[in-house]
């Protein structure tokens, strides 16, 4: 991931923010770098966040972050614009990363859908699939979370601009949430928590406020077969049904929330879909 | 920003108004120099979430709600506890409501001071962003940083982080804080209030342009506070009900330029947000709010949407004051959330977002799965009075060139500060003009 090409004549960096399907809060965790932010903009020029400035320049653009999945035909178009005036795409959060919350929809009739929230669905255009970005371009780094860590975002800009791989761990919640010395809420209370697949980032914070992980920051890696493979979902679901008491319509909804469509987590609940049929 | 020629008609556009939260455009048709339609038009993809709670568990809603919102997730979980424990018969008193209220602080701190420093203040300076405003202002575009960040901390403390907390649930709270974590945050809320002070001092300096309008204002108005979680709808024009009677009262409408439905209030356009909660509620403000709001030398009530700028920051001052209150008189609940009995029902609620009422409506089944839920954000309550005022303030901008006419239109609606996350994204200006 090179940010100019142009080494003889180093210049600012160029930022553009993009925004598609989503809840403006990761582009909000960008505005909540509230210590760096005023650095951040001098280390970088700003040419395109429509959320916080009026000033919106054309690119090319040497970074590109995106917030948001792509579910109508529109934005499915204008992301292809946006991959080819940027030089290193950066998706931000679950929704461009995996599609989001609004990828619950993958699973229902979107007609339906229509009917239920307007009187004369016919206006409304949308596809029937809530898609992460890299299933339309080419994503160069993945942010994950719902939303993403600020730090985590910082740490990433910091390295393109000093020239570095970003890399940030792909382990599970579980690790961090034993650093923090929390007591495992699942073995003392019996509550379902997702913190054995789910990939740290959020610093375990569900568990440390009492209660389950959800897994917001998504599938972590290499917990069952290695770095780049998926995490032991079925192993947990079967101690939630047969340890926890979970029937399998709860198993399910466990694993289809906020990065449901993502693969590991989408094929453990269509896997309890069909126990539940 | 394109501008054709025909013979007749003169089309001007804006591909994007910024500062705001979300995307929509704005369509003004003009003939013979008359303005006939004005649409705001919002395309923010549609992401159903009232379709896709159908058949979750209550406990999940917070959580889902959450979402629809990264600028006030809190709003959305307060509106669906709420609403839910009313379906369950539950009351959630003393010290767990005294950190409901908290949390909510938190967010209207968060929220506001990002509105009128970052989104709104750049707009009275003459800058295109705080980021650039801070060249010439540091001092300013500073204090703001760091208010904004207090009330960050006061909801990373409470729910874990600010941005989609995870301690919100039906009954009270995953986990509640400790006394000396709270007082931990005293010393930089006592700085916050001397800044909120200058906030609103410095705010209400700002050049405003003459055009009070006649509103009518729709705001929770409890007995004995300032409105966040509870109290009956009160309105400017004397009606006073209570959440179980808004849809009475309130008609969703679609329109068929906007994928956020539109709200009227008894038929007719109406004001939710800091403007109308103030000027409903300016009796029940906290000592200091009370003064400083005096010293502007403002008259109540505040019918310039221009205005709404000092109302936020009014309100950033309140919300320091009572989150400095609550603290010091916290001791924290025998428990941190009371026990459920689910039961099969439906419930409503509406409570104070920062950007006026929200409503939900749940019907929960008696396995506590959820089988209806209805939504009203406040940017779509908000979106008919938008209109209505852009039409007002039209005449005076058809006679300057695009650009500014086009820059009139979007200071008028970032007055509103909309969210169009909420309500649904974009916002385009599109003048026709024919004749």
């Amino acid at each position: 991931m090179d940010l100019q090409k142009d080494h003889k004549k180093p210049r600012r960096p160029r930022l553009g923010v993009f925004k598609f399907a989503s809840c403006d809060g990761c582009q909000l965790s960008i505005l909540n770098l509230e210590d760096d932010l005023l650095a951040l903009g001098q280390a970088l020029d700003i040419a395109y966040f429509p959320e916080a400035s009026s000033d919106m320049r054309e690119g090319p653009y040497d970074i590109a972050l995106v917030e948001g999945s792509i579910t109508t035909p529109e934005d499915a178009h204008r992301i292809l614009s946006v991959r080819e005036q940027a030089t290193v795409l950066i998706t931000i959060g679950a929704c461009a990363t995996a599609g989001g919350i609004q990828a619950l929809r993958n699973w229902a009739d979107v007609e339906a859908f229509k009917r239920v929230v307007y009187p004369s669905p016919q206006y409304i255009q949308s596809l029937s699939t809530s898609t992460p970005i890299s299933e339309h371009v080419r994503v160069d780094f993945e942010l994950w979370g719902c939303p993403i860590d600020k730090e985590q975002l910082l740490r990433v800009l910091t390295d393109l601009l000093a020239g570095v791989q970003p890399r940030l761990p792909t382990h599970s919640v579980c690790i961090e949430c034993k650093r923090r010395g929390n007591v495992c809420v699942m073995v003392a209370k019996g509550i379902p928590c997702l913190g054995p697949v789910t990939r740290t980032g959020c610093g375990a914070i569900c568990p440390s406020m009492g209660r389950d992980c959800y897994g917001c920051f998504g599938p972590a890696e290499g917990a069952h077969e290695g770095p780049g493979l998926p995490p032991n979902t079925a192993s947990l679901a079967k101690e939630f049904h047969r340890g926890l008491q979970l029937i399998p319509a709860e198993v399910l909804r466990r694993f289809r929330g906020i990065n449901g469509s993502v693969r590991p987590f989408r094929e453990e609940s269509e896997v309890w879909e069909r126990d539940e049929a | 920003m394109s501008e054709s020629k025909g013979t007749n008609t003169r089309t001007i556009a804006v591909d994007m108004i910024a500062r705001v939260e979300g995307e929509g455009a704005l369509r003004v048709t003009v003939k013979d120099g008359t303005v006939q339609d004005v649409e705001l038009r919002i395309f923010e993809p549609p992401r159903f979430f009232e379709a896709f709670l159908q058949g979750r568990h209550y406990s999940e809603v917070p959580d889902i709600v959450a979402r629809i919102c990264g600028i006030c997730p809190v709003a959305y979980q307060m509106s669906a506890v709420h609403a839910l424990e009313q379906i369950f018969g539950l009351q959630v008193d003393g010290a767990l409501r005294d950190l409901r209220r908290l949390i909510y602080c938190g967010e209207w701190i968060e929220s506001h001071t990002l509105h009128v420093y970052m989104l709104h203040a750049p707009d009275f300076l003459g800058y295109a962003s705080a980021i650039a405003m801070a060249k010439d202002h540091p001092e300013m575009v500073t204090r703001g940083l760091r208010l904004k960040k207090a009330g960050n901390a006061l909801m990373t403390l409470l729910g874990g982080r600010s941005v989609h907390p995870v301690s919100v649930k039906v009954g009270g709270f995953s986990r509640v804080p400790l006394r000396r974590e709270l007082e931990g945050l005293k010393e930089e809320l006592l700085w916050a209030r001397d800044a909120a002070v200058e906030t609103v001092r410095w705010v209400a300096g700002f050049d405003f342009p003459d055009f009070a309008q006649d509103y009518t204002f729709v705001a929770l108005r409890p007995s004995d506070e300032y409105p966040f979680n509870e109290g009956p709808i009160a309105s400017s024009g004397g009606v006073n009900i209570s959440a179980v009677e808004f849809e009475q009262h309130f008609r969703e409408e679609q329109v068929s330029y906007s994928t956020a439905l539109q709200c009227s209030f008894n038929g007719a356009g109406y004001l939710a947000g800091p403007l109308a909660r103030l000027n409903l509620n300016a009796d029940r403000l906290s000592p200091m709010a009370k003064q400083t709001l005096a010293d502007t030398g403002l008259a109540l009530p505040l019918r310039n949407p221009f205005h709404a700028i000092v109302a936020r920051s009014v309100e950033i001052l309140y919300a320091i004051e009572e989150t400095l209150r609550i603290i010091d008189s916290y001791e924290p609940p025998p428990s941190p959330s009371v026990p459920v009995t689910v039961r099969a029902g439906t419930g409503m609620a509406c409570t104070e977002a920062p950007r006026g009422i929200l409503y939900h409506r749940y019907r929960v089944d008696g396995d506590g799965l959820i089988r209806e839920a209805k939504i009203v954000p406040p940017t779509s309550q908000n979106q008919r009075r938008i209109e209505e005022d852009l039409r007002a303030y039209m005449p005076r901008v058809l006679d300057l060139p695009n650009k500014q006419a086009a820059l009139g239109c979007e200071k008028v609606i970032r007055c509103y500060d909309p969210c169009i996350s909420c309500a649904t994204h974009f916002l385009k200006l599109d003048i026709q003009r024919d004749g």
